[in-house]
């Protein structure tokens, strides 16, 4: 209340006026039934007042009763004229805070006079709470029998809008209004609707968040208070810098309490979240003994327990935790899916994730419906792609100007293999880590297999990851990773002799072409193979997937035969198709064969064999290694065998990978003698063959003459 | 690993498939206790298995007080006999460089290489066929020791160096956190420092002495040829790099209040693909303890 005031005398002298206008207003409010009763009290109080005010005031304050209660009516006009003048000199009866809104005009001085009186007689009149927003302690807006001045003051001090009057930008306003930790005005008389509308304008506004941080002004002020009335300081007036650094210093420093520990890193706890419900049975109550019951019978689910036992003996595998987790969530995916059969395939590393793979027969007609829609998807494309076809054969006879056909053309598409049959005989589901969703792989393309075998890449974990290499390879990550599992199973599937037989079929050997025969049975008889033969010789074990031929194919396909729609649209073709080439037949290794017969690398034996463990052989379990593969491994015991591939998923060379270079630059056109680049011949040249071509010319013309004549002589005759 | 936390380590490490049979782990065990004791080593660890043809090997190194000495490697057939191999030297590193192919598993095997060498005879120069016979285990020893070169690490603060010269095991250290654990900057080569030396002035003010001796695994070319793959509730550092790929060193995971685990367990597992041949590594940790805590191993 030191500040400047422009009309220095009445503010120093308002603000008792303003207190006594208070307490009065409080009498009033407590009974405003009688107010004519009150108005002489005030009557007296107040023109003791006006006599200190201005001295216009004590020209009005000698007002009767009577005029107070004539006043009235005229009020209302008065208002009229000068509502808007109010304003200003209602400022000058607020405290200090208000004070530069008393940078009104000088005119408004003039009015001040007549606005006083207007107070003053409102005080008589007994309307009450024209000051009750000068309380200091009152915090709530105004409820409103002011706002008979509202629509002249929203005139004269809103942006123009209707909805309220905005908040004031001054810089000084908010310095007091914060420290005096009053909230900020939106204004003083507002109407109710553009009242609340003004209240949630400011608060909207004090709830924006800073540009650095995420702490809006509002919060932090009420941080702010909460800590000044929670602390209960001596001065706080005097800390309240030092208050306030300190909100905002702990804003970004959370206490951390020492007697309890922080939670725990998320996703460890994430992972063990998804496990746990690994562990919990399905179902649960009655329906768990009922399924108790079922469960005992058969389960696709294989024993992994006791194949991991026995690949633990060979050296071979995951820890047994590991391993009964992968039981459960395969558990968990023939729950999910219409499983006949599953196996745990392996596991293949990759740089940021693993693959643990499981395979998987489905049940008859289950898979049917998935597998539809990706033909469907094919063919479209296939049918886009002929009528692309003709379609530019046509563009190009109309074109006039032609641009030279290429001559090369795609090598056709191998068509992939049906499902349940050659290379996609299993379909194959992969999971990251035991508890995550299984996702199922695609089936293999022959175009996947040839390319697979050019690149080698390692698999990073996501199957959507997209495979980077040269020659391209058609697919993602997912599809390579398929197609190396496509490998894998064929070069590495491998069961003992005499476990698998081939059904009794007849016809079966007058089948051509080496197709020979794909399907095998379990042989009931099989006796077993002592531990040692097995691992003397390879000749013991047989590999009971097929082989892939160099085409990606199980089973061979003519890739020029014509199918019935292709052969119609060979006929328009016939032009630009080239001779029939001569394809071999590709053969591979029948069904069944002996590991024995298989290929050496760089003179050293494709498989190794172990006992796995020399001390006690008559315990002890044959173990065989693959040299080609690293990571495959079979075991055989009695009539027990399984395989499994634990590894990076790449196939062994001595020699490091070097990949294909790209082709050579293609020649861009013929060479040709139109084309060619040929030095211009000089001007002796020319003039040389000019007169060379005289002479010619001159020769014929004389002979041509002579044959005239000689003609001419003839028809004269 | 070290023979005390043998069967430890190797549970940790057996995420990448390989791993001992019982008849094995229990043969290790007795026999490295013997080694300790015959030769006097301060630590005998266990470092992983080759494997081969017929036969695989088994290796082991002892170290003395000082961490970054060298080592002295043996190797076993069967895990009970050990024999001492001799250290490597530059020649035999270049002489075995030539041989591609598997290990046979039989030490006195002699891989036989042709090579073109002038002889001088007189005046004259001319290039004759010689065959070269490499031992096996020449071979065994410099693979061994370039395995160790390239991809041996142990985990920043593990080992600390005091001005008097030699390295010991930090007996404070309590395992990376988590959120240090996942950085390649906070493992480093166990072996003598060759890029160090590189550094700038600016990079090397902000190196601790004492802790930060030895080369980070940050600046490795290939970039990105370690990877930190989260295993089941633990950090395995898989270095497909040069060339050993599924070179495992397990770094269990320390979450922060949790104390130890650290071990740097140094597992190649897999076929190694150097330009050389195809070892197969086991998974086994040489160069740190791996200090049981229940409760930081899961």
């Amino acid at each position: 209340m030191g500040d400047l005031p422009p009309y220095p005398e009445r503010p120093a002298q308002q603000p008792p006026g303003r207190r006594t206008s208070q307490a009065s207003q409080r009498r009033r409010s407590r009974d405003q039934a009688q107010a004519l009763a009150v108005d002489p009290e005030e009557g007296q109080q107040i023109p003791p007042d006006a006599q200190r005010n201005a001295p216009g005031w004590s020209q009005r304050g000698s007002l009767s009763q009577q005029e107070n209660l004539l006043m009235p009516q005229a009020f209302q006009a008065e208002e009229a004229r000068m509502g808007g003048m109010e304003y200003p000199s209602m400022n000058t009866g607020f405290p200090s805070e208000f004070q530069p809104q008393l940078y009104s005009d000088e005119s408004r001085m003039q009015a001040a006079e007549l606005t006083t009186s207007l107070m003053l007689q409102r005080l008589q009149q007994g309307q009450s709470s024209l000051f009750q927003q000068l309380d200091p302690t009152f915090q709530e807006p105004p409820v409103n029998p002011l706002g008979q001045f509202d629509l002249y003051q929203t005139d004269q001090f809103s942006e123009g809008a209707q909805h309220g009057p905005y908040i004031r930008d001054d810089p000084a306003l908010q310095f007091l209004s914060s420290e005096l930790g009053f909230p900020r005005y939106s204004a003083q008389v507002p109407e109710p609707e553009p009242l609340e509308l003004a209240v949630q304008n400011a608060k909207a506004y004090l709830l924006q968040t800073s540009i650095n941080c995420d702490l809006s002004l509002y919060e932090h002020l009420v941080n702010l208070l909460t800590k000044i009335l929670n602390q209960r300081p001596e001065d706080p007036l005097s800390v309240l810098e030092s208050l306030n650094r300190t909100t905002q210093w702990e804003w970004f420093h959370p206490k951390l309490d020492t007697l309890r520990d922080d939670p725990e890193m998320q996703p460890t706890y994430k992972m063990a979240e998804k496990q746990k419900a690994l562990f919990t049975r399905s179902g649960g109550g009655a329906e768990g003994e009922q399924e108790m019951e079922e469960e005992v019978g058969e389960t696709p689910v294989p024993n992994i327990m006791e194949t991991a036992f026995y690949f633990q003996q060979a050296g071979v595998g995951l820890s047994s935790d590991e391993s009964f987790r992968i039981f459960l969530a395969m558990k968990q995916l023939v729950e999910q899916q219409p499983i006949h059969t599953c196996r745990f395939w392996g596991k293949i590393l990759g740089i940021k994730r693993s693959y643990l793979v499981a395979e998987v027969e489905f049940r008859e007609g289950e898979e049917e419906a998935e597998e539809e829609e990706v033909e469907e998807m094919t063919e479209g494309g296939e049918v886009m792609e002929t009528h692309g076809e003709e379609e530019g054969e046509e563009d190009e006879e109309k074109a006039v100007d032609i641009v030279p056909k290429p001559v090369w053309k795609p090598p056709p598409v191998i068509p992939k293999e049906e499902s349940r049959s050659g290379a996609n005989k299993y379909l194959y589901f992969v999971c990251n880590e035991p508890g995550l969703p299984w996702t199922r792989l695609p089936h293999v393309t022959p175009a996947q297999i040839v390319n697979a075998r050019k690149i080698r890449k390692f698999f990073t974990g996501y199957l959507d990851t997209p495979v980077v290499s040269y020659p391209p390879f058609p697919g993602n990550e997912a599809n390579y990773l398929r197609a190396q599992i496509a490998r894998i199973s064929a070069g590495t599937q491998v069961s003992p002799l005499g476990f698998y037989q081939f059904s009794e079929e007849e016809g079966d050997e007058e089948e051509e072409g080496g197709a020979g025969r794909d399907s095998y049975e379990e042989n009931p008889d099989f006796e077993g193979i002592p531990v040692l033969e097995l691992v003397d010789s390879m000749a013991n074990w047989v590999h009971h997937t097929q082989h892939i031929l160099p085409q990606g194919r199980c089973t061979w396909v003519n890739p020029l035969q014509k199918t019935e729609e292709e052969e119609d649209l060979g006929e328009e073709e016939e032009k630009v198709d080239e001779g029939p080439e001569e394809v071999e037949q590709e053969v591979g290794p029948p069904l069944l064969t002996p590991l024995s017969e298989d290929a050496e690398i760089m003179h050293l034996a494709p498989w190794t064999t172990r006992l796995s463990c020399s001390l006690c052989p008559q315990y002890s379990v044959a173990v065989v290694r693959s040299n080609l593969w690293p990571g495959a491994y079979a075991y055989a015991s009695g009539k027990k065998f399984e395989n499994i591939y634990i590894g990076w998923g790449h196939k062994y060379s001595p020699e490091s990978f070097n990949p294909a270079l790209p082709a050579p630059i293609q020649q861009e056109y013929p060479s040709g003698p139109e084309i060619m680049e040929m030095s211009d011949p000089t001007v002796e040249e020319e003039q040389a063959l000019k007169a060379a071509q005289e002479q010619a010319l001159g020769a014929t013309e004389e002979e041509e003459e002579g044959e005239e004549e000689e003609e001419g002589e003839e028809t004269d005759d | 690993m070290d023979a005390d936390s043998l069967l430890l380590s190797l549970e940790l490490a057996s995420g990448s498939g390989q791993g001992l049979s019982p008849d094995r782990r229990a043969s290790l065990l007795t026999s490295l206790m013997l080694v300790k004791r015959d030769y006097r080593y301060d630590r005998v660890l266990f470092w992983g298995r080759i494997l081969g043809l017929v036969a695989d090997y088994y290796i082991a190194q002892g170290l003395s007080e000082d961490q970054l000495a060298p080592r002295k490697t043996l190797y076993s057939l069967n895990c009970t006999e050990w024999s001492l191999l001799p250290p490597a030297t530059e020649e035999m590193v270049a002489q075995s460089s030539v041989v591609k192919g598997r290990f046979m598993g039989d030490p006195s095997y002699e891989y036989e290489h042709t090579e073109l060498q002038k002889v001088n005879e007189g005046e004259k120069v001319f290039e004759e066929e010689v065959v070269v016979q490499i031992k096996e285990e020449t071979r065994l020893v410099s693979v061994i020791d370039q395995i160790d070169k390239a991809v041996a690490i142990i985990p920043r603060g593990a080992l600390f160096k005091t001005p008097f010269g030699p390295t010991h095991v930090n007996r404070t250290f309590e395992g990376l956190s988590l959120s240090e654990a996942k950085k390649l900057s906070s493992y480093f080569h166990f072996r003598e420092p060759v890029e160090l030396k590189n550094k700038t002035l600016l990079e090397k003010a902000d190196l601790d002495p004492s802790l930060d001796f030895m080369d980070s695994l940050e600046h490795d070319i290939p970039k990105g040829s370690e990877a930190v793959v989260q295993g089941d509730f633990m950090w395995l550092l898989s270095r497909c790099g040069f060339g050993w790929p599924c070179s495992w060193d397990s770094c269990s995971v320390s979450m922060r209040v949790l104390e130890y685990p650290d071990g740097e367990g140094q597992c190649p597992g897999g076929a190694a693909q150097p330009a050389l041949a195809g070892p197969h590594l086991l998974p086994c940790s040489p160069h740190q303890d791996l200090w049981l805590h229940l409760r930081g191993h899961w």
